[in-house]
């Protein structure tokens, strides 16, 4: 009982871990997405300012300047893809494809010439990391079983991008179904016609939900290499941004049900991690670890089934708005 | 009210007004053509800034992949994976589908070659499993692209969405059969056992060999000729065909096409189930032409590149093979320039292709009314001369 609670909260804690930079991109994804630009590029965007943020990290000692680097490249990503999607009406998806391979080539031919070691960026010391904090009474409370530990283990002890992420869901879906901002970000994604009829701009708006969304990009990319991990690798974002665009889908395109389907995928990966060779009570095999790591894509897919509720987009979601001459 | 000022007593005008489309082999020539050299201005200068002089490189470039059979050999090899990636998203964009899950429909494709090829070699002779393989990695790539054309077809969910997950759900599904079920016991690297003499295509150098001719060994296969039967194919199908006809119709406009009786259902199933097929015979150009056994990650991108080759060849076989060219070239030309310079990686053809789709998808139209106006600044005078 004892090791099962302690398995549990490392579990948990882990899930929190895993879940921050999720959480950050669907929120990115899900600015845009409502303003009816679709972006695939949140991958892209995920490694280039992870490697935005552990090179400049490594050069000036402080996460946060490099967090703004990191921010500053995800932004001009997310306003190239706004280049090529709203100004010149190009295919969204094609430009996402494009900014994805960009990134995974550009950050291994930067990281060679900057740093010469395969592509990979130093290793940071411990002071020029995002540190775990203690939140207040802790300590007092580890002893209380349960509640008192799941405050102190796993709620207690992350690093601050992590409060950040979880605390800019409530603030997403308040700007975004509580502001003016948020319904004519709403409105531009369902009939943008309606909106330029009004005397808004529509790819003003999408221009600034794209802004939004590379200022989000850019604190899960500093998060992936200068908190949860002490240096960029390549391929570190490992399809996450990807991950991040299913549980925007699974949570309908809203704030509080994609984190809860972050939250659902992160627990998936802490597991799947835990499982790495274990074997299945009773028989010679292993876990099929790989399989469960899958099954964020494959319950995405069966909710797009429409056999667990149904997800619909926003509706005039890929489609360039050409104003009539 | 602009139909009659459109007449011709009054040419000028009309030619002020609305100026006329651009010619064919403007649209589908010249402008690809700037935004390629867009692309290539980018590269160079990120090539000048790790310290590489960018015309030599272009020279190596060129020279290490058309200077001699060998170099052709490979870039040719590459080109072939290109041509079935690039002929699988056209036609699913001829259907107005964008079918993004290449990388997973080769995997596959690729999967089902090799379990047929294990399970026959001992009994059965080459020419026999030949067609069997161009069965079986269709018929396996199409299965993977079933599903998402079901949920588009029937269920309504996005088909981009959907290719995505497949890619992924492809991807733990060979680690998994290979890592956890094909892989014996004691062995270390996860891959299948190796095909027997029965299952291999002829690589060119052998086949060609049987005609006199003397090539450097390449992993260039005969999967190229059957690459170029495709797109021959491929053309046949798309506009001398009733089904092509009713593909292109709902992609053009499907309420019209339903209107004159097409089952978009049945075009949007159709569609994929080709597209799919066809990335699968990237899986038979590797497993069967090349590695001779089943092995991880042997379609590394060549997807995701389909997408740009199909794009900027315009959706037409020519244009794909064209493009196909260019990337072959780009990929054998990059691994020489590795060779040549320790800055160069391969991930700098990653970049430069990041680039070319950049320009040549996303941006096409951006460099379009420039042109334009140099091409109507040349040949508009004249034009009101002759009035």
């Amino acid at each position: 009982m004892e090791q099962s609670i302690v398995i549990l909260l490392s579990v948990l804690d882990g899930t929190l871990r895993v879940s921050t930079p999720l959480v950050l991109c669907a929120m990115a994804g899900l600015f845009s997405e409502r303003s009816g630009t679709v972006d695939i590029s949140l991958e892209g965007k995920l490694l280039f300012s992870a490697f935005a943020a552990a090179a400049v990290t490594y050069v000036t000692g402080s996460p946060w300047v490099g967090m703004v680097a990191a921010i500053a490249i995800s932004f001009s990503l997310s306003m190239l893809h706004g280049f090529a999607c709203v100004t010149h009406n190009g295919n969204q998806v094609v430009s996402g494809v494009a900014i994805n391979i960009l990134a995974s080539g550009l950050t291994v031919v930067l990281g060679i010439a900057f740093f010469r070691q395969g592509g990979q960026t130093p290793t940071l010391p411990k002071d020029a990391r995002f540190t775990p904090i203690e939140l207040p009474f802790a300590e007092a409370l580890d002893s209380i079983p349960f509640i008192g530990q799941l405050y102190a283990q796993v709620i207690s002890g992350h690093n601050i991008l992590v409060y950040l992420a979880f605390l800019l869901v409530p603030i997403t879906s308040w700007i975004v179904f509580k502001t003016r901002f948020g319904l004519r970000l709403r409105a531009v994604g369902e009939n943008p016609k309606a909106v330029d009829t009004a005397g808004i701009g529509v790819r003003a708006m999408r221009y600034k939900a794209l802004a939004v969304n590379g200022v989000l990009c850019g604190i899960a990319g500093a998060y992936l290499s200068t908190a949860q991990n002490a240096a960029f690798v390549r391929e570190m974002s490992a399809g996450q941004g990807y991950i991040a665009l299913a549980a925007l889908i699974f949570g309908k395109w809203r704030p509080k049900t994609a984190m809860l389907a972050c939250l659902m995928f992160g627990l998936l990966d802490a597991i799947a991690i835990r499982l790495q060779g274990v074997m299945i009570p009773g028989t010679e095999t292993e876990v099929p670890v790989t399989l469960i790591q899958a099954l964020p894509y494959i319950l995405t897919v069966i909710l797009l089934a429409g056999f667990i509720g149904k997800a619909i987009p926003p509706k005039a979601i890929g489609i360039p708005y050409v104003k009539e001459r | 009210m602009s139909d009659t000022t459109m007449t011709e007593e009054k040419p000028k005008k009309k030619i002020g007004m609305a100026k006329p489309p651009l010619p064919a082999w403007m649209d589908y020539g010249v402008l690809p053509l700037v935004n390629i050299l867009f692309a290539l201005f980018i590269s160079g200068i990120i090539i000048w800034l790790i310290g590489i002089n960018p015309f030599e490189a272009l020279e190596w470039l060129i020279i290490g992949s058309l200077g001699g059979s060998y170099e052709l050999g490979y870039t040719l090899y590459y080109t072939t994976n290109f041509i079935f990636t690039g002929l699988a998203v056209a036609i699913a964009f001829h259907a107005n589908l964008f079918n993004i899950g290449g990388e997973g429909q080769a995997y596959v494709g690729g999967l089902g070659v090799g379990l047929l090829i294990l399970a026959v070699d001992q009994y059965l002779p080459f020419w026999m499993i030949l067609p069997l393989a161009i069965m079986a990695s269709a018929a396996f790539g199409a299965a993977w692209a079933s599903v998402p054309a079901y949920l588009q077809a029937y269920r309504g969910s996005h088909i981009v969405i959907t290719t995505i997950m497949f890619n992924f759900i492809a991807s733990a599904l060979m680690t998994y059969l290979l890592v956890d079920v094909m892989r014996g016991k004691g062995q270390m690297s996860p891959e299948s056992r190796e095909f027997a003499e029965a299952g291999h295509l002829p690589f060119m150098h052998e086949f060609m060999a049987n005609f006199g001719f003397d090539l450097a060994s390449t992993p260039l296969n005969v999967t190229f000729f059957w690459a170029l039967i495709c797109c021959v194919f491929l053309w046949l199908f798309i506009w001398r065909t009733r089904w092509g006809y009713e593909i292109r119709s709902v992609g053009a406009n499907e309420p019209a096409a339903v209107y004159a009786g097409v089952n978009p259902r049945r075009i949007v199933m159709m569609a994929m189930l080709i597209s799919g097929g066809l990335a699968g015979f990237v899986g038979m150009n590797e497993i069967m032409g090349v590695h001779h056994k089943i092995l991880l990650n042997f379609v590394s991108g060549y997807g995701f590149t389909g997408i740009a080759v199909s794009h900027m060849g315009r959706n037409h076989p020519v244009g794909i093979i064209l493009a196909s060219l260019l990337f072959g070239v780009l990929y054998q030309g990059g691994a020489e320039l590795a060779f040549e310079y320790s800055e160069f990686t391969r991930e700098m053809v990653v970049t430069i292709q990041g680039l070319i789709i950049l320009f040549c998808g996303a941006l096409a139209y951006m460099t379009k009314p420039f042109v334009a106006n140099i091409y109507y600044a040349i040949t508009l005078p004249r034009n009101g001369k002759e009035a």
